[in-house]
């Protein structure tokens, strides 16, 4: 598959501060890329020198076949960028926007069409500073979808959403991957990283730490955690060594869960001890991305 | 589409945006009328000495006004506007698009221009319809290219403030801070009949006094040429090329970190 964006080495410092420390991502052509990481960790200094929004020190970049840092309009045409914070003519209504976007390219999308990705059909008329946030945000992918992009790049394109925007605004990222469409995603939601992306790259301070799918990613790792409150009676061995706790909960984490279930139930039944919130789940992406940035809870002796 | 068409077509939208920003245009317009007023109303029917005679101040206080209104159409607004526009991520967000940053600011200054054109126009018209200060004819085409050259180089003026001014929180107390000192000692506020020596050469360093010259020329009841003032124009168009030139050097699409 060809790639959409290689990054090698890529170094960014300033002043004293080295943000990046020789970053290497590459984006396939038609995947969605959920750059994971920290505050602080390089994430956004990544995506804008891929966006060509900010100079790089050293190493390679290719997006597209550009170099972003002096990315012409060529290579401008071919990206849509949703930006964290970034303003909208507040007096002009949502379908003038669109329109005056849309004349910035040169193979744009239909103005119906773009309404009706983004849901705003309703709003056409109406004024961007009488939008709501979520609609401002759902107005923010309508122009970054504007010139047809190959490729997105969304900055937490669903930060301060409530549950059923953020259900709605999946739909349309998912639906962006139907089109063809590249993403680079960033977020801070592991629900939302593991539901949209189709590989994953974590990035701890200035350095790609890993970098794959949630299942490759899971590799290494245990498998299934065993959690429930934690008793008041203490655990026999080896469960004690083996345990850790977290919010009042006892966690188990282990690779073959049904010998230990069964100690652990028969203990727990002959002491006459009832595991309260007893769960048994599969690793989840939270607790891999926390291992890999590397806070990994306080651990207590039971 | 080329640049042009781009440019103009920004234009278009920017106006649209303007007229609809009410308080905007409504201070735009109203400031340079209220100053207009009171400064008439105060020494307008007094009498001082112009270049050519003795006449009425009110031929004195229109062109001043004039010029006045092309300074805080192009470059306070400016100033401000632009650094709004970057705090709020509207210019980084233009910048991602395939529209040349040139075209966007060019798009800007255009509109300015021909806000501070309709804002002539109607010092004109309130000067002749009120104060009896006719509506130049044969000074006329100096009028305009006076009020284009004034308009085109305090835009200029404006986005190379603009492009140092740390956030719009300080951009108007900079705009005014900027300006304010210089309106006083260049003959637009005050007719400076006696000026100290020094504060008469301070004020020919800087284009405001070049321009309030070149626009009481068009007025000047005493006017017998075509009221053209090549020598303060050209100064006045040095300053807008020094400000392209800041512009070019220091312009930021960025908000600052």
């Amino acid at each position: 598959m060809e790639t959409a964006i290689e990054a090698r080495g890529l170094h960014k410092s300033y002043g004293d501060l080295e943000a990046l420390k020789g970053v290497d991502l590459t984006v396939r052509q038609g995947e969605v890329l959920c750059l994971l990481g920290p505050n602080g960790a390089g994430k956004t200094t990544t995506v804008e020198i891929l966006e060509g929004h900010r100079n790089y020190d050293g190493g390679d970049v290719a997006v597209l076949g550009y170099d972003p840092a002096t990315g012409d309009r060529g290579f401008r045409a071919r990206i849509g960028i949703v930006l964290q914070n970034a303003g909208v003519e507040r007096f002009l209504t949502v379908e003038e926007v669109i329109e005056l976007y849309r004349g910035y390219y040169p193979h744009p999308r239909p103005l119906d069409e773009l309404l009706s990705i983004v849901g705003l059909q309703e709003k056409r008329q109406s004024l961007v500073r009488r939008l709501s946030g979520g609609q401002v945000r759902r107005l923010d992918m309508a122009l970054a979808l504007a010139g047809d992009p190959d490729l997105l790049f969304l900055d937490e394109p669903t930060s301060g959403f409530d549950p059923e925007a953020r259900r709605g605004a999946w739909e349309m990222i998912a639906g962006l991957r139907d089109l063809g469409k590249t993403v680079l995603l960033t977020t801070h939601y592991m629900e939302e990283a593991e539901r949209l992306s189709d590989r994953l790259a974590v990035i701890v301070e200035g350095r790609i730490v890993a970098e794959g799918t949630v299942e490759s990613l899971r590799q290494g790792q245990a498998g299934t955690v065993i959690s429930f409150r934690n008793p008041a009676a203490e655990l026999p061995e080896p469960l004690r060594t083996s345990a850790h706790v977290e919010n009042g909960r006892l966690i188990v984490e282990t690779d073959n869960p049904t010998p230990l279930l069964h100690e652990l139930t028969g203990w727990a039944v002959s002491s006459g001890i009832e595991l309260e919130e007893l769960r048994v789940a599969s690793t989840s992406l939270e607790d891999i991305y926390l291992k890999l940035v590397g806070s990994t809870p306080e651990r207590a002796r039971p | 589409m080329n640049d042009v068409a781009l440019a103009l077509r920004q234009v278009r939208y920017t106006n649209r945006s303007f007229w609809r920003n009410p308080t905007v245009a409504f201070f735009t317009f109203l400031l340079p009328l209220i100053f207009l007023v009171i400064l008439n109303a105060l020494l307008g029917n007094d009498s001082g000495q112009l270049q050519g005679g003795e006449a009425e101040l009110k031929y004195f206080y229109i062109p001043s006004m004039v010029a006045l209104s092309i300074i805080n159409a192009c470059y306070t607004s400016l100033v401000m506007t632009i650094s709004i526009a970057r705090d709020d991520g509207v210019l980084k967000r233009v910048r991602g698009t395939p529209l040349p940053g040139g075209a966007y600011l060019f798009g800007r200054v255009i509109h300015t221009i021909l806000i501070a054109l309709l804002l002539v126009a109607i010092i004109v018209t309130f000067g002749a319809v009120f104060y009896g200060v006719e509506v130049p004819v044969k000074t006329m085409p100096a009028l305009i290219v006076t009020v284009v050259v004034g308009a085109a180089a305090f835009s200029a003026l404006g986005l190379a403030l603009a492009s140092v001014t740390p956030n719009a929180e300080a951009a108007p107390a900079i705009a005014n801070a900027t300006i304010l000192p210089v309106l006083f000692i260049s003959d637009v506020f005050v007719r400076l009949d006696d000026p100290p020596r020094w504060l008469d050469i301070l004020g020919d360093i800087f284009p405001v006094k070049h321009l309030s010259e070149a626009c009481q020329a068009a007025f000047n009841p005493f006017q017998t040429g075509w009221g053209f003032e090549w020598l303060d124009l050209a100064i006045v168009a040095a300053w807008g090329l020094f400000g392209v030139v800041l512009a070019f050097r220091y312009f930021s699409w960025y908000p600052r970190e």
